[in-house]
């Protein structure tokens, strides 16, 4: 029991060419989940194997990976897939977003826009948006090919009888090429815009339930409204303590135990670049 | 505070470090051997290749170690070892008639071909803690008869069968593909081969609680056990190259079979008992009987009976039975989940302002028909 060679980037090369076939038929058919032969991963369901699964399949030995975690590039999950593909791939890593050639996220899409060499890929717990609605994967899949997507729009319509608001703010319902309603994962429905007309590929892995999905560069993605009660971007009211921005995600932290907050970015990358960029800026 | 997650590879290496050394203990305490957790936890072992879905005792049993004695997490070790090993082929069908026996026991007939074999079994022990066991001690040897040559054990079910009383298991068919749930997304409605795969890697608490329920009307189909056999049995595997089956060792399992409520009677059909199969790694008596009544149960459909209780709901049973998927989505709660709490709290601080408005005006100001936000013109 000495320790094996592992495949490159872990997993063996026949998987790699099936959750590949898969991942094509995913841009094939954007929105659509297709459903895969997950693998068990070291690291837990529902810890992002289905985001290492689709990365592993992907990245090459001249990739620059970046990994992030509610926008982190140093949160302990983030470090700890990092670390994972370092290990089994020996690629370079990096946490700057315009580096990197294939971002792993969990919980956010970066604030700096990405371009069409990148591929962003999520983690997803649950990626049927129905499954709330629904518990069944058999009721759940028959509804996504009859496009009977009236459940949503009850349901968002009785947030607004009961709240006055659509009351989802994160893993907010969209509708991919006119045609399929997803789950964009728990991102902040702040995020949603980034995802439409994007130009880098997006690729959605749900390991514990098998699906993998994806929005292909320049797909239309429309975030679920309605006209009366357009879909509305997260608003803040503070700006970031750090570098200022008033346009990013921002993370409230509790500074002592007298209600005293501050707010920062929850992109660690995009801040440190802003933040540096005026240190110099001053410098000068 | 919370942002103490952000704490990056010094923090997780010093995390990791800790539990070594928590797992190793006390220093002064001999440290305990893979050997021995096989040797003197062997059911732990039984349970984790069971689980794990992965005959290898040694394997198991450093993973139990490794696991500083939480078994699910060391089922997690197996399978994530298991899911990197090269898949060479299907193994022949076992033929359990053939088996080594070490315990046979049936609860529908007093005596029968082969006899009653208890074997080593807990059950008829009072469960009094045994103080003597503080000290090491060597109990005496057990007891032995001559090895019988009878090279098979009849199967109680197949008498029952002889009197066409009991409905016939579907016979193999030579070349049919094997569902295999490792390798192929399980779909609903699931056939009973990936049924049967799924149980016999599910959890033994949660198919005891669902067995249990069935029991106790929620889909009741009582059950009869026609037989619990546990011992050896050789594997076999038929090489193409060969052109014939070539054994490939032996491992220990148990087998339960359930002898259930019969179907028939009113159709022109004669009535007949039905089956419920049950089949794991090793020793457990209580997995393996689990799993027989959740495999009646989740035949409800097929039987046309009505489906009442959560053990006859595939979907349910099957889609929440895996004990490494549910540990690993429970626990990722852990994990930070700050931004999705953010867009939360935003919100509830929203509708709670707004919420004061509605007291002076009304209504809440969000209901009026708005502008365009900047927001949508982003789209």
């Amino acid at each position: 029991m000495t320790a094996r060679p592992y495949n490159f980037a872990y997993l063996d090369e026949q998987t790699k060419r099936m959750i590949r076939r898969s991942i094509l038929k995913a841009i094939a058919v954007p929105g659509y989940q297709v459903p895969f032969a997950s693998r068990e991963m070291p690291m837990p369901y529902g810890w992002g194997t289905g985001g290492v699964q689709v990365t592993a399949s992907i990245i090459g030995p001249g990739d620059v990976l970046k990994v992030i975690d509610q926008g982190a590039d140093d949160t302990t999950n983030a470090v700890s897939i990092r670390a994972f593909f370092a290990k089994t791939a020996g690629v370079a890593t990096t946490t700057d977003t315009t580096e990197a050639t294939i971002i792993q996220t969990r919980h956010r899409v970066p604030e700096t826009p990405l371009n069409r060499e990148q591929i962003l890929v999520y983690q997803v717990p649950i990626p049927e948006p129905l499954r709330f609605l629904e518990p069944r994967e058999t009721e759940t899949r028959t509804m996504h090919a009859l496009a009977e997507y009236g459940v949503m729009h009850v349901k968002l319509y009785e947030d607004i009888a009961r709240h006055g608001h659509i009351a989802t703010t994160y893993a907010y319902p969209a509708r991919v090429a006119d045609r399929y309603i997803m789950d964009p994962s728990p991102i902040p429905k702040f995020d949603n815009p980034k995802l439409d007309d994007c130009p880098a590929l997006q690729l959605f892995g749900a390991g514990r339930e098998k699906r993998i999905y994806a929005i292909p560069p320049h797909t239309r993605v429309v975030s679920l409204d309605f006209d009366d009660h357009p879909f509305e971007r997260t608003k803040f009211d503070a700006a970031c303590e750090f570098c200022g921005s008033t346009d990013s995600f921002l993370d409230e932290v509790v500074v002592d135990d007298k209600g005293g907050r501050m707010f920062v970015c929850s992109d660690t990358d995009y801040c440190e670049k802003r933040q540096a960029s005026k240190t110099k800026s001053a410098a000068e | 505070m919370y942002v103490a997650v952000k704490g990056g590879e010094r923090a997780i290496a010093n995390a990791h470090a800790l539990l070594a050394d928590r797992r190793r203990g006390d220093r002064s305490v001999a440290e305990i051997e893979a050997r021995q957790i096989d040797e003197q936890l062997s059911l732990a072992v039984d349970r984790v290749m069971s689980e794990g879905s992965l005959y290898d005792r040694e394997i198991a049993a450093l993973a139990i170690k490794q696991a500083r004695g939480d078994l699910i997490e060391a089922i997690f070790l197996v399978r994530a070892y298991r899911t990197t090993l090269p898949r060479f082929g299907f193994a022949e069908p076992l033929d359990t008639q053939a088996m080594a026996l070490s315990r046979r026991v049936s609860a529908t007939f007093k005596d029968l071909p082969g006899g009653q074999v208890l074997g080593p079994t807990f059950d008829y022990t009072h469960r009094l803690i045994d103080f003597s066991l503080g000290e090491p001690a060597d109990p005496p040897s057990p007891a032995t008869v001559p090895a019988d040559n009878a090279p098979t054990t009849p199967r109680v079910v197949d008498i029952i069968a002889g009197d066409d009383l009991i409905e016939n298991s579907p016979p193999a068919k030579d070349g049919a593909p094997v569902a295999d749930v490792t390798r192929d997304p399980t779909e609903f409605p699931a056939d009973r081969d990936a049924r049967l795969q799924t149980l016999a890697r599910g959890d033994e608490g949660f198919l005891l609680g669902l067995g249990y329920s069935t029991q106790r009307g929620y889909g009741r189909n009582h059950p009869f056990v026609g037989e619990i056999r546990f011992g050896e049995i050789e594997v076999e595997m038929f090489v193409a190259e060969l052109g014939f089956a070539v054994p490939l060792g032996s491992i220990a399992v148990t087998e339960c079979q359930m002898v259930n409520q019969f179907t028939g009677g009113t159709d022109g059909e004669p009535a007949r008992f039905t089956r419920g199969y049950g089949f794991v790694f090793g020793q457990s008596e209580r997995k393996a009987m689990s799993m027989a009544l959740v495999d009646r149960a989740l035949r409800a459909e097929e039987l046309a009976e009505q489906r009442i209780g959560p053990a006859q709901d595939a979907e349910f049973v099957l889609s929440h039975c895996d004990n490494v998927q549910a540990t690993g989505f429970v626990e990722h709660l852990k994990l930070p989940h700050y931004v999705d709490f953010q867009a939360e709290l935003a919100l509830l601080r929203q509708l709670r302002t707004e919420d004061r408005g509605r007291t002076t005006e009304g209504y809440p100001s969000s209901v009026v028909r708005r502008p365009s936000s900047g927001a949508r013109a982003a789209e």
